[in-house]
């Protein structure tokens, strides 16, 4: 299966490798950082490439490659599933995934690495099991590890490795018992210039936080479980339970997890939480274009949008940008011509305006292509789709819980098609200019 | 996030073992080790000093060292020189230091041979060790250092510990034989024996790693899954996901060797299982048993079943691995079910995104349908990489019809103006596909393509005529308007590839611009040397073509062109150039073939297809490595025919575990592999409707040749069976699942029990009488049980606590009157039968349907002294509301109005059951009555037969079930005619999803006990003057609600009890007279929004006269 593992930062150093059967060289890399060079964007490398000898299957996660190279036919699914489950880890353990921590921590990440695979299979995935067998690093237990001696690798099998739960470590024990749950929902949604929902759905997903005392068997019902189109569990949720009743009945793990992720389609109508009233326009010659956006409230079910942040990708013409915002900041970056505009609150009263004027680059014809707009937002204490959690209950355990449930709702890749406008409307001015260019190019 | 801030909140609060807690879960530190590292980078030339560490005595020191050379192994540094060093440390007693040098050791044991041979004697002495732990370790390094010599030892170990008590050990094992086959393939036929021994095993932890070595080392030994296949799938759904995986890939390779085609009969076939599903009519399955030979093995339909609850997992490997199972192994029509899931996948990582989109790009080319509903999930996004894009192109493209096409194009004018110009270019493309695929937008598809030909991007307009090309050859209609535009743009057009194709579109169309060609071509002349090769090649062509149609104005260009190419410096244009001279100018020597000139150059020529790059790639099995590079991977397994013929699906059946001895010779084959389909269905979790229903219908259809007595004799004995092997089962899990599982097996022979004796009732009604007795304890027992289990599944308990209830009531209404209850439940019994033959194997609603329908019964009798007007049962009670479902003038003719008769549902328990009544008033006969298209489409409905034809003013009642899942949301379907569809719905009144159910005072006021809180609804009323005898109090609370009546000491509380259909949830309503017309009503349910709407139309109907 897996055999080796790469671990490359954006400057294509290899600043870790693993190998889990036979050394390969690293010169297999070659033919990835040949790739590389080619897709431009590291976004654009083709996750599965070939060489003439092995296969490299690859995944970019917090600027950083993980690189693997395979030798026989194995899903590509299984290895970047895989890759992406040592990324998690990795963040799980340290918190961030990227290069500084893994450098930092690299003794851990190797004995993480080593015992995640065996043979190229994974051995062991889930981080309870790992976190038995290796625990990660706080500062009191490397104080506590350098005066008594002790280590951070455990010497006994963890427990969940061979349980029917794998996910949960037996003895658990807390004095405040408590169980969050987060439903977070993103919004997906294309919108035309004029406002109407090209497609738009719901992707939701509950993150739970569990510190539960011993094993408790909890129930998680729904007030309108009708509403979800389409789940996938943590393997801790019973199947059988959701087909027949519709509630989530689970031992769950310790700690943080994402308890189930849903889809709400679209055949339920999405409510879309803002408008966008926009306008760029570029004159057909003239070194100058205007841009024109407001946006206000639409469906936010009485909450408050905030973290409200536009995304312009402009197009590659336009050089700088003069703006002004009736609030928050905006920002142009040069290089990839992207306008950030972060607006922070929505205030319904006044609703946010940015207006001014673009410099595009003289003598190129008018921008054809279109920008497109995106937009970042957060609606706190509201599920869109209107799902709600209507009860926790929990068995197996005498002493009753803490519970919460927080809604929260986001933006997730929520687009705007923007159709620019070549202005005429400033016809004279324009024909004027292109009588003078006539003028010159004859008396030349 | 919250983990931080509650881990702080603990902090603050709990002891210090919790802080110990709290801290490693959240707080990000540089541990000491990575400390050491940082310092240890700049200086680590020092290997010396390294050297001296490791000798030390000091174990921190060692320790610190060997974290230092972990780090040097890391970065990919040489250190080979520290082995005798480090190798000496391995007997260490630091559980930390040895896990180091193991890992160093399994590094460089491969280049120092020699020395690696010291460390041996430790691992073998470690192989003993009582924790199993360490042995597994030691099994693990010993079998990943790569030393020849050692392979008789290594074999020794594998064997020995393929046979240890632990299944972590014998997990480890199977991972070993993988190594040592690599090392030496030599051993294989002593591995395979290890193999074998290892596939028997019965533990969830050893399945994965043992299918993956048998992947490895034999995968063409098909015959040692026979006996396993079973219990694999039946292991399945608590393997963990990496083995699923590889299980299933397996197992859809070896189906795809022992079943027949599900797919051959096709459409027919498809129209036909549709109607199985729901036929519950034995005499209407015989014919279409007769009519159609298929038969789905019992072996791959328990396959298909246990891999389903799988699409649901959060590993998008074992989702996609699951499709390409149905994908490659289900008959045709069920395919669809792996559509949501993998368009959820989409939402996944990028990498994740580009897998599954190449394996929906192969499979949208085969089935438009499966994922045209999706279209819109294949939409681009200005922020996907430029590959995802393409493949989204690909889709679109694969997907667009005639009814799409306009949705389809108009996202597609969209995409070229994207500032990714590749995949602009991309689009163009792909325009000119659906151009060609769908002929009906040929033409705008070429308008608006040429509309792109002003475009100002150069590669937009150079992939604009190129396709154009294409799409005029494919259609060699009257297109000389655009020739002559693209002539006009020719000037303008710098791309190679593009004024080439105008060229050639020039010459191969010149007699349709027979004033333009010419001219391009003298313009052409003048440009000639400085373009490029295949400008100029096509530009010779032009001219030849120009001068054998019109040798009169062309005939100097031609001959400037030819001497300009002749002396060309590309030798392929001089060769043509030379060839076509000889070609077209008539002399002495070319004679011959002068004369087929016009006939070669100007030849109709075939139109180039447009097609999908992905058009042979189902030539993979999807999901695999080969299937995403489109190139044959190291190590495939192809994945062979369907046999035309199924091999012997005896080998399957397993005589190893047999305790049930008595059976096995009295049931002959075909019933065992019936029977052994039903304990499967029963024994699994899940319970969808499609699997266990068709499988249910084929059952039937086996057993209705047989008579009803072995029937059930079978039955009984598949439910021994079942029990078990569940209990098998659950010994092999270990810990407190097993208590569970075992408390649910007896669950499961209860019910089995249950259901056995109510059809001696037939026979003896004495008989079930004792039965009946004997249940309660047993169900009590295990109830009790499970609650006790810390693991406990919850739903086991709902379930004894109505066969409780159940149970209960008979044995109350048995005492009271024994004789009528016989005569009751005879009638009763075939009512059971049917919904035998039809096993919807789910737990609540089953047995409380059969305690219902017995109630319903023993209501009237338990009752018939309390009230005379009640006497009726209930079920049938009413005023039966009749509501109007489709008016005669929207449904031109067809008119149907519906009602609720208020009787358990035959179809299935947890649907309700409504008539409909279906009048024509049309003057002509109306055809092909039946239900389309349903919504939302998860909805259950249980649709009635076809009605071939209705003649003017005839009607017709019909039944149908619909499964509501207690909820009022309207049901949405299609009523169709053979001409019309007309949309109508369905909006049940909440008092119509309940079931009556009877209980005792007792009951009542223990089942309210339960239901406090929350789950009380009151409301005090006024009561209309006329309501308020407790006749017309019960009147009206049965007219709006199905419950059933409890009998009650009280003259002013009336009360009355129910349950949810769907759910089973008990509803229980009580009305607490008080003076004059005030009420007190209470409701007390779970199900809070049902008790608050039921609680209104109470209210109302209490209300009114």
């Amino acid at each position: 299966m897996i055999h080796s593992l790469f671990l490359i930062n954006h400057t294509g150093d290899i600043f870790l490798e693993k190998h889990w059967k036979s050394v390969i060289g690293r010169s297999v890399c070659d033919y990835f950082f040949e790739a590389r060079e080619k897709a431009v964007e590291p976004e654009n490398v083709p996750p599965v490439l070939q060489t003439p000898h092995h296969y490299l299957i690859s995944i970019y996660r917090g600027k950083l490659f993980f690189l693997s190279v395979i030798q026989t036919e194995v899903p590509p699914l299984f290895v970047i599933e895989f890759l992406h489950r040592v990324a998690d880890t990795i963040q799980d353990y340290f918190g961030e995934c990227s290069e500084g921590v893994i450098k930092d921590n690299v003794v851990t990440v190797y004995e993480l690495l080593e015992e995640m695979l065996d043979n190229g299979f994974p051995l062991a995935t889930e981080s309870n099991v790992l976190k038995e067998m290796i625990r990660p690093p706080t500062i009191l237990r490397s104080v506590v590890n350098t005066l008594t001696g002790a280590s951070n690798v455990g010497d006994t099998l963890p427990t969940g490795q061979l349980s029917n739960v794998p996910w949960r470590r037996v003895g658990v024990k807390y004095t405040n018992n408590e169980a969050y749950f987060d439903v977070i929902e993103e919004i997906d949604a294309i919108l035309d210039k004029s406002g109407t929902t090209v497609f738009a759905e719901i992707q939701g997903v509950i993150e739970a936080c569990v510190r539960l005392t011993g094993m408790p068997d909890l129930t998680l019902s729904f007030m309108n479980p009708r509403l979800l189109d389409d789940v996938s569990f943590h393997p801790c949720v019973r199947f059988k339970r959701w087909e027949s009743e519709r509630v989530l009945s689970f031992i769950p793990p310790d700690g943080n997890f994402t308890l189930m992720n849903y889809h709400v389609s679209s055949q339920n109508l999405v409510a879309i939480p803002v408008y966008v009233k926009q306008s760029i326009s570029f004159f057909e010659t003239g070194p100058c274009g205007r841009l024109d956006i407001t946006i206000g409230p639409k469906q936010t079910m009485g909450k408050t949008v905030e973290g409200l942040m536009v995304t312009i990708h402009m197009p590659k013409a336009v050089l700088s940008a003069n703006l002004t915002a009736t609030q928050g900041t905006y920002t142009y970056d040069l290089a990839t011509k992207v306008l950030v505009w972060d607006i922070g609150k929505l205030n319904p009263q006044k609703l946010p305006n940015l207006k001014g004027s673009l410099t595009t680059q003289a003598g190129t014809p008018k921008p054809e292509d279109n920008p497109s707009l995106n937009i970042d937002l957060k609606i706190q204490q509201l599920a869109i789709s209107g799902l709600k959690v209507s009860r926790l209950d929990m068995y197996g355990e005498k002493y009753k819980p803490f519970k919460g449930v927080k809604y929260l709702t986001k933006a997730g890749k929520f687009q705007i098609y923007i159709y620019m406008f070549i202005f005429l409307e400033n016809l004279m001015s324009y024909l004027l200019f292109e009588w003078l260019q006539c003028v010159l190019k004859h008396s030349i | 996030m919250r983990n931080m801030s509650t881990a702080v909140l603990y902090n603050d609060q709990g002891g210090a073992e919790a802080a110990v807690e709290a801290g490693q879960e959240s707080t990000p530190t540089t541990s000491s080790s990575g400390a050491a590292f940082g310092l240890f980078s700049t200086d680590f030339k020092k290997n010396e000093d390294l050297k001296e560490m490791l000798e030390s005595n000091k174990e921190s020191l060692k320790l610190e060292a060997m974290k230092r050379v972990v780090g040097l192994i890391a970065k990919g540094k040489n250190s080979s020189e520290l082995f005798p060093a480090v190798v000496k440390n391995v007997a260490s007693k630091n559980i930390e230091l040895k896990k180091l040098v193991y890992v160093y050791l399994v590094r460089y044991a491969e280049e120092q041979q020699d020395l690696a041979l010291l460390s041996i004697s430790t691992f073998q002495r470690a192989l003993k060790d009582p924790n199993q732990f360490i042995r597994a370790s030691a099994l693990r390094v010993l079998s990943s250092i790569r030393v020849p010599i050692i392979v008789p030892i290594m074999m020794l170990a594998i064997k020995e510990a393929a046979a240890d008590l632990s299944p972590y050990v014998r997990k480890t094992s199977a991972h070993a034989i993988q190594k040592l086959y690599s090392l030496d393939p030599e051993q294989k036929e002593q591995l395979i024996e290890v193999i074998e021994k290892l596939l028997k095993d019965k533990s969830t932890l050893v399945a994965g790693s043992v299918v993956m070595a048998f992947e490895e080392v034999c995968p063409d030994r098909i015959d040692l899954i026979h006996k396993n296949y079973r219990k694999l799938c039946n292991l399945l759904v608590d393997v963990e996901e990496w083995g699923q995986v590889v299980i299933i890939s397996m197992l859809t390779r070896y189906a795809r060797t022992q079943f027949t085609s599900p797919w051959k009969e096709g459409a027919i076939f498809d129209e036909n299982n549709d109607k199985t599903f729901y036929e519950s009519d034995s005499e209407e399955k015989k014919e279409q048993t007769e009519a159609k030979p298929y038969i789905m093995d019992p072996d791959h339909r328990l396959l298909l079943r246990n891999t389903k609850p799988l699409l649901q997992s959060r590993n998008t490997a074992v989702v996609m691995s699951v499709a390409q199972l149905y994908w490659h192994l289900a008959p045709k029509h069920e395919v669809n079910i792996v559509t949501k899931s993998l368009v959820r996948l989409l939402r996944s990582h990028r990498e994740v995104q580009y897998i599954v989109l190449q394996n929906i790009a192969t499979m949208s080319i085969q089935r438009k349908g499966m994922f045209e509903p999706y279209m819109k999930s294949f939409y681009v996004r200005s922020t996907d990489a430029t590959h995802i894009k393409t493949l989204k192109l690909e889709i679109l493209t694969n997907l667009a019809n005639e009814a799409n096409i306009s949705t389809i194009l108009r996202e597609f004018q969209t995409y070229v103006k994207s500032q990714d110009k590749a995949f602009a270019a991309a689009t163009i493309q792909a325009i000119g596909r659906c151009a060609t695929n769908i002929s009906e937008v040929t033409d705008t598809c070429l308008n608006g393509l040429v509309l792109l030909l002003s475009n100002r991007d150069e590669t937009v307009v150079a992939e604009s005529v190129v396709v154009i090309k294409k799409l005029l050859q494919t259609q060699p209609t009257q297109h000389s308007e655009i020739i002559k535009h693209m002539a006009k743009l020719f000037d303008n057009i710098t791309v190679p590839m593009a004024r080439a194709s105008i060229l050639w579109l020039m010459g191969e169309y010149c007699e349709r611009v027979p004033k333009i060609a010419p001219d391009v071509l003298r313009k052409m002349a003048k440009t000639f040397t400085a373009e490029e090769d295949i400008v100029k090649l096509q530009t010779v062509n032009l001219a030849a073509k120009l001068y054998l149609t019109n040798s009169k104005q062309t005939k100097l260009l031609t001959q400037y062109i030819l001497n300009l190419g002749k002396y060309d410096q590309n030798y392929d244009i001089r060769d043509r150039t030379r060839f076509i001279r000889q070609l077209i100018v008539p002399n002495e020597k070319s004679g011959a073939l002068n004369k087929y000139a016009r006939r070669i150059l100007l030849a109709p020529k075939p139109a180039p297809v447009l097609e999908s790059a992905f058009k042979d790639r189902d030539r993979f099995q999807l999901g695999t490595l080969s299937h995403s590079l489109n190139v044959k991977a190291a190590g495939y397994q192809e994945l062979s025919d369907w046999p035309a013929v199924a091999p012997d699906q005896s080998v399957r059946n397993v005589e190893v575990i047999e305790p049930v001895k008595e059976w096995a010779p009295l049931v002959g084959k075909t019933k065992k592999s019936k029977s052994e389909d039903k304990f499967y269905s029963d024994d699994e979790d899940e319970k969808e409707e499609e699997g266990s229903e068709s499988s249910g219908s084929e059952d039937s259809s086996s057993s209705s040749s047989s008579d009803e007595e072995s029937g059930s004799e079978s039955e009984e004995e598949s439910s021994e069976e079942s029990d078990k092997t569940s209990s098998d089962s659950g010994k092999s899990s270990s810990g407190s699942e097993k208590s569970s599982s075992e408390s649910e097996a007896e669950q499961k022979k209860k019910k089995k029990t249950k259901k056995a004796p109510l059809k001696k009732n037939k026979l003896t009604a004495g008989d079930s009488d004792s039965d009946e007795n004997g249940n309660g304890p047993v169900a009590q027992s295990s109830s009790s049980s499970a609650e006790s289990s810390s693991g406990s599944e919850t739903d086991s308990e709902d379930d004894s606590d109505s066969d409780n209830i159940a149970a209960q009531k008979k044995k109350k209404s048995e005492a009271k009157s024994k004789p009528k209850v016989e005569v009751k439940s005879k009638k009763e019994v075939s009512l059971l039968d049917l919904d035998d033959f039809s096993p919807a194997p789910t737990n609540a609603p089953k047995s409380s349907v059969v305690s219902s329908s017995l109630l319903s019964d023993l209501e009237g009798l338990s009752l018939s002294n309390v009230s005379s007007t009640m006497q009726v049962t209930t079920p049938s009670f009413g005023p039966v509301k009749t509501y109007e479902l489709l008016h005669h003038m929207t449904g031109k003719g067809l008119s149907a109005k519906y009602h609720f008769p208020r009787q358990p549902c035959l179809y299935q328990p947890s649907m309700v059951a409504v008539q409909v009544i279906l009048t024509n008033s049309s003057d002509h006969s109306l055809e092909e009555i039946h239900i389309g298209d349903r919504s939302p489409a998860s909805l259950n409905i249980h649709c009635f037969n076809t009605i071939e034809r209705l003649e003017p003013e005839a009607s017709v009642t019909v039944s149908m079930g619909i499964d509501f899942s207690d909820s009022t949301q309207a049901a949405n379907f299609q009523l169709c005619t053979k001409e019309d569809q007309f949309s109508v719905s369905i909006q049940p009144a909440v008092g119509e999803l309940l079931m009556p159910s009877t209980m005792t005072e007792e009951d009542f006021s223990k089942e309210q006990g339960k239901l406090l809180g929350m789950n009380e609804t009151s409301a005090t009323i006024t009561m209309a003057t006329a309501n308020t005898s407790s006749q017309a109090i019960g009147k009206q609370v049965l007219s709006v609600a199905n419950v059933g009546v409890v009998s009650s000491s009280q003259n002013n509380v009336h009360r009355f009890a129910g349950r949810t259909v769907s759910s089973g949830a008990v509803v229980l309503v009580s009305l607490e007279q008080k003076e004059s017309c005030a009420a007190l009503l209470t409701i007390n349910t779970e199900k809070s929004v049902m008790a608050s709407m039921l609680l209104r139309d109470l209210k109302q109907a209490l209300a009114q006269a």
